[in-house]
């Protein structure tokens, strides 16, 4: 098996993080997120949709114009407009001077858990004040809806002429870009990678009717409390919007640059279930769990936080929970967290954004929590699971992050300090 | 509509697809692309908009006729002249 083991590997195979930047619903850059996350302070709110009615949601206000000219914003969609500003600010806060860089050797690796659902509907919408006749069908759907939209509005903002494209990997899609930035970097294909994940799935309302239909959408009178997962009450999903894009390098190149380093791949796995559509199965997150480990040449006592991928279904929480215990059996050390209960569900960039909030442990020695647990629920019952209040973890190694989706996806990041 | 209510309504229109353009000083007699940033889709959508808000159809052929202010208000008076000012 080959190994990712950064000490096993020379610098221009290493891969680091120097640059982020994000849109969560509880805030528009890593500061602001990290300080909501400490602080205990959610980003769900009420929300209305079309054909759903109230409902709540995790929405981001970050400030669309800083990137986009308004042509721009009003040719393109809501996911490749969260691109372009966390890309944005990913490269600012790296401290690229952008117009120097080598825009052929850039590449752009976007996870998305659906795309073109918004647009589509919102055309059907509109249609039928037209009696359906397909003469007043917009002449921008295609753009808008073809799968690499997000990415492509990316590479048209920036003038990126190396590689972009999304990659399609449910909810497990933010773990899956940054992975594939990080692949493509080592095989030579790009020389930077902006890579992580986006998501407008806020502003469709089939995934808000889905979820409902499935019994997994999330209700509570207190917005704030209605993301809980491993509570004993937690009763589904809270949807949230949102973008994290990581800026990835090679070590070579980022020290050659005296980069800033938030921290260094250290190992990665992805899986597949091949039981179900939906249901997790806990027998092979483990075992993605246990490659990424592997891979890393550590083990599970190495691992001082996970990220934990729980999204508040009664079953998904305790299936990984299961996984988690069977994975971390050895170690008494780890602490788990988890970031969804803060923000919600940010479907395709639920992987990358939470990784993000935990990267500052690091640096601050802290684990934030995992939120409105009022009573903790047997079945996902971990002796080190952080509840409610952020925990000084004291210095912090290796985070691993895990991010699970549809059709049996599994996948776990770990991520090591650099020192 | 008469042809300044025409004009009135193509700079309606124009302001929605270009929002970051200034269409105070637009020289009815310079084609649109010598004044403005439009490409093939926003021309589209000029027509389009004619579609959804007065269901005029403009034939593929006589796309040329909206090259400038102009051109546009000579070739939609005849279609718009029954059309009541909203």
């Amino acid at each position: 098996m080959s190994t990712h083991a950064p000490d096993s590997l020379p610098d221009e195979q290493r891969i680091v993080i120097t640059g982020v930047g994000l849109t969560a619903p509880n805030g528009n850059n890593l500061t602001e997120y990290r300080q909501a996350l400490l602080r205990g302070q959610s980003g769900v709110s009420n929300y209305e949709i079309r054909y759903v009615g109230p409902t709540l949601a995790g929405v981001c206000k970050f400030d669309a114009l800083r990137y986009q000219s308004k042509k721009d914003l009003r040719r393109g969609t809501r996911a490749g407009s969260v691109g372009i500003y966390a890309a944005g600010e990913a490269i600012a806060d790296a401290g690229l001077e952008w117009s120097s860089v080598e825009k052929s050797r850039v590449g752009i690796y976007l996870g998305v858990t659906e795309h073109g659902n918004v647009e589509t509907e919102n055309e059907i919408f509109l249609l039928k004040g037209y009696d359906y006749d397909t003469a007043y069908w917009s002449h921008h759907h295609n753009p808008r809806t073809v799968a690499n939209n997000p990415a492509g509005e990316v590479s048209l903002n920036l003038g990126v002429t190396g590689p972009h494209y999304t990659i399609g990997a449910a909810c497990a899609a933010g773990n899956a870009g940054l992975i594939q930035g990080a692949q493509m970097l080592r095989l030579g294909d790009c020389d930077l990678a902006l890579a992580g994940g986006v998501s407008e799935s806020i502003h469709t309302f089939g995934i808000f009717a889905s979820f409902k239909a499935q019994g997994a959408l999330a209700s509570h009178a207190d917005p704030t409390k209605a993301s809980r997962p491993f509570d004993v009450n937690r009763n589904g999903i809270v949807v949230a919007e949102g973008g994290c894009v990581f800026v990835l390098e090679r070590l070579s190149d980022a020290r050659a640059r005296g980069a800033k380093i938030y921290g260094e791949l250290a190992g990665y796995a992805i899986n597949t279930d091949a039981t179900d559509f939906v249901l997790p199965n806990p027998d092979r997150q483990a075992e993605c769990i246990q490659l990424a480990l592997t891979r890393a040449g550590i083990a599970p006592r190495d691992i001082d936080i996970v990220s934990t991928h729980a999204t508040g279904t009664g079953q998904g929480d305790a299936q990984e929970c299961a996984a988690l215990r069977k994975a971390f059996a050895e170690s008494d050390k780890t602490f788990f967290n988890n970031t969804k209960s803060f923000i919600g569900h940010a479907m395709g960039a639920a992987g990358a954004l939470e990784l993000a909030g935990n990267l500052p442990s690091f640096v601050d020695g802290m684990c934030h929590a995992t939120i409105n647990v009022d009573e903790l629920d047997p079945d996902c019952a971990l002796t080190t699971l952080v509840t409610n209040e952020p925990r000084p973890i004291g210095q912090c190694e290796y985070i691993l992050n895990n991010s699970f989706g549809m059709l049996g996806i599994n996948s776990a990041v770990i991520i090591r300090r650099f020192a | 509509m008469i042809a300044s209510e025409i004009r009135d309504e193509i700079l309606d229109i124009l302001g929605d697809i270009a929002p970051d353009e200034d269409l105070s000083n637009l020289a009815d007699d310079k084609p649109f692309r010598e004044q403005l940033e439009l490409d093939s889709m926003d021309f589209l959508d000029i027509v389009m908009e004619l579609r959804k808000r007065h269901r005029i159809q403009i034939p593929e052929e006589d796309y040329t006729h909206l090259a400038s202010m102009g051109s546009t208000v000579a070739y939609l008076e005849p279609l718009m002249k029954d059309i009541a000012k909203k």
